[in-house]
């Protein structure tokens, strides 16, 4: 259960260019606060800042302008009340599955058997305890994925932050793990953002969803999502779900065409 | 044959050894036929005639046991020196730019022109052997060491970050063991350096060793223990390189999955 509320007051983000590109504004002024306990989606086109939005939250990233809090401590730094799980494959391949899960909690000098012990409940969680001695190069893409889930929950973060963990996973087993997410959810009430291009995803997990504009990003639109928990994947088939889908293809289709043309 | 297709262990064995039988059918043709006098050139016959009696003879199991110690103990001095330094340089650009002009400058000296100025400092002994092996390797360890760390893969980083890594953890525990199998493999090419330097060290100035023993072989032309000698130097470098690969595959299981 997360307690710390998280504000972000006018962030701001321009890379400077290099050479003779010119510098990108990436991210216009933006306003958010996440209460604890939310799910909130950020769902827009390709290239619109949602990934430098969630490294900027993560510290990982510094905004050009703008301020961060955590109730009112600012975010200075990535720290390990902010767990990340990346798009990209991020397991350290030399490390096993267990180990990797373990890494956060070795860090923080947690005794052994401690360790073993939160391990084990989170391989079990994400329903890897068959693989717990198997390196990262032995999994497949949603076993990798689930492993950098549990690696980030292990630590018992104040926020999860999510950039597209399923982006590169087949359809399939894409649904799977979104319904693994849920479920953990549900039961743990963490603040979660969860950054996506999939409607459907983020209608599905979320109960908020935030529509970015095409870069220069900002945000376009919130639509809250009125479906109650627990969710099963049958609420996709509902008419509100419908409604809901329809309603931020709009609003997304404006700006994927502004994105590309 | 296809680009890339691996090949069997079975057929790598055969083929590997294919080469070296044909390799001294060449050199018993070029000799056995008299095609090359053997003033020049001994045969294999007479080389491993030669072989045997430096062996039983003139103690040259002693010699190679000088040479493995000076090759050994130089390449670990510069290993010492060289992986740590390199480690830091890679992870930290300050530290990089402090040296690295440095050494890249230093990499280029030849070892072997040290020797004379090196024998002026150090005399003909140990220190001196050792010297011409560290000079000639801690450079381009620390050169190849920095460029390895420095390629650690950013987003391993960023991800430790996010897990509760600090500084000091994200050396120890991602920069360090994410470099570790290339700086293994670094060590074996760079051990394999170290035993032309310590040969060369040995042609001068030296009173034991394998190179000594090449050197007073030529003065008796004897060209059979000479090249019993390099034959030698070169099944012991097929041996460290083959035990060094075994260990790498021991230590770093997940680096070749
Ligand atoms: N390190 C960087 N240097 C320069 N420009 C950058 C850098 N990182 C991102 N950008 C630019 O900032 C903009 C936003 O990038 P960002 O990665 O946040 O997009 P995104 O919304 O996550 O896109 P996607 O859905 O494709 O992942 C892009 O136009 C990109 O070119
Ligand atoms: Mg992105």
């Amino acid at each position: 259960m997360s307690r710390k509320t998280l504000r972000v007051r006018g962030v701001t983000r321009t890379f400077p260019g290099s050479g003779r590109a010119g510098p990108t504004l990436a991210l216009q002024p933006t306003d958010l606060t996440v209460q604890p306990g939310e799910f909130v989606a950020i769902l827009g086109p390709s290239g619109c800042g949602k990934s430098t939005l969630l490294r900027i939250v993560a510290g990982l990233d510094r905004p050009t302008a703008g301020t961060l809090t955590l109730d009112e401590a600012p975010i200075a730094a990535p720290g390990p009340d902010r767990g990340m799980v990346f798009q990209s494959y991020t397991l350290f391949p030399w490390l096993t599955v267990a180990e990797n899960i373990a890494y956060g909690l070795r860090e923080r000098g947690l005794p052994p058997a401690e360790q073993r012990a939160i391990v084990d409940r989170f391989l079990a969680r994400t329903g890897l305890t068959g693989f717990a001695e198997h390196w990262p190069r032995q999994l497949s893409g949603g076993m990798q994925q689930r492993t950098a889930l549990a690696r980030a929950l292990a630590n018992d973060p104040e926020i999860l932050l999510l950039d597209e963990p399923f982006g590169a996973l087949d359809h399939q087993t894409r649904e799977l793990m979104q319904e693994l997410l849920l479920e953990i959810w549900e039961a743990d009430r963490k603040t979660v953002l969860f950054v996506t291009h999939d409607i459907d995803e983020a209608i599905f997990l979320a109960n908020r969803v935030i529509v970015m504009s095409a870069r220069p990003g900002r945000i376009k639109a919130e639509v809250e999502v009125p479906l109650s928990y627990p969710r099963e994947w049958t609420v996709k088939t509902t008419p509100e779900f419908g409604a809901l889908k329809a309603r931020l293809m709009a609003e997304i289709r404006e700006e994927v065409r502004k994105a590309i043309g | 044959m296809e680009p890339l297709k691996p090949v069997s262990a079975g057929a790598r064995i055969v083929l590997g050894a294919g080469f070296f039988a044909l390799f001294i059918a060449g050199w018993g043709l070029a000799t056995y036929g008299g095609f090359v006098p053997p003033l020049f050139l001994a045969s294999p016959g007479q080389t491993l005639v030669a072989g045997w009696s430096l062996l039983t003879e003139f103690n040259f199991l002693g010699d190679i046991a000088v040479t493995v110690f000076r090759v050994v103990g130089g390449f670990a001095i510069a290993a010492a020196i060289g992986v740590p330094l390199g480690l830091m340089m890679g992870a930290f650009k300050p530290i990089e730019a402090f040296f690295e002009p440095f050494i890249s400058f230093a990499r280029y000296l030849p070892a072997s022109a040290f020797i004379p100025l090196l024998i002026l400092w150090a005399g003909v002994g140990e220190a001196q052997k050792l010297s011409v092996i560290i000079i000639g390797s801690v450079f381009q360890v620390v050169i190849m060491v920095a460029v390895i760390a420095g390629a650690t893969r950013m987003d391993l980083v960023e991800a430790a970050y996010t897990l509760g890594s600090r500084r000091a953890g994200i050396l120890r525990r991602v920069i360090i063991p994410s470099a570790a199998p290339d700086v293994m493999e670094t060590m074996r090419l760079v051990l394999g350096w170290a035993w032309t330097y310590v040969i060369v060290a040995e042609l001068i100035g030296a009173t034991s060793g394998i190179g000594h023993m090449i050197m007073d072989s030529q003065r008796l032309l004897d060209t059979g223990q000479m090249i019993f000698g390099i034959v030698v130097i070169g099944l012991i470098g097929l041996i460290t390189d083959f035990l060094f690969k075994a260990l790498n595959r021991w230590l770093f299981p997940w680096a070749t999955l």
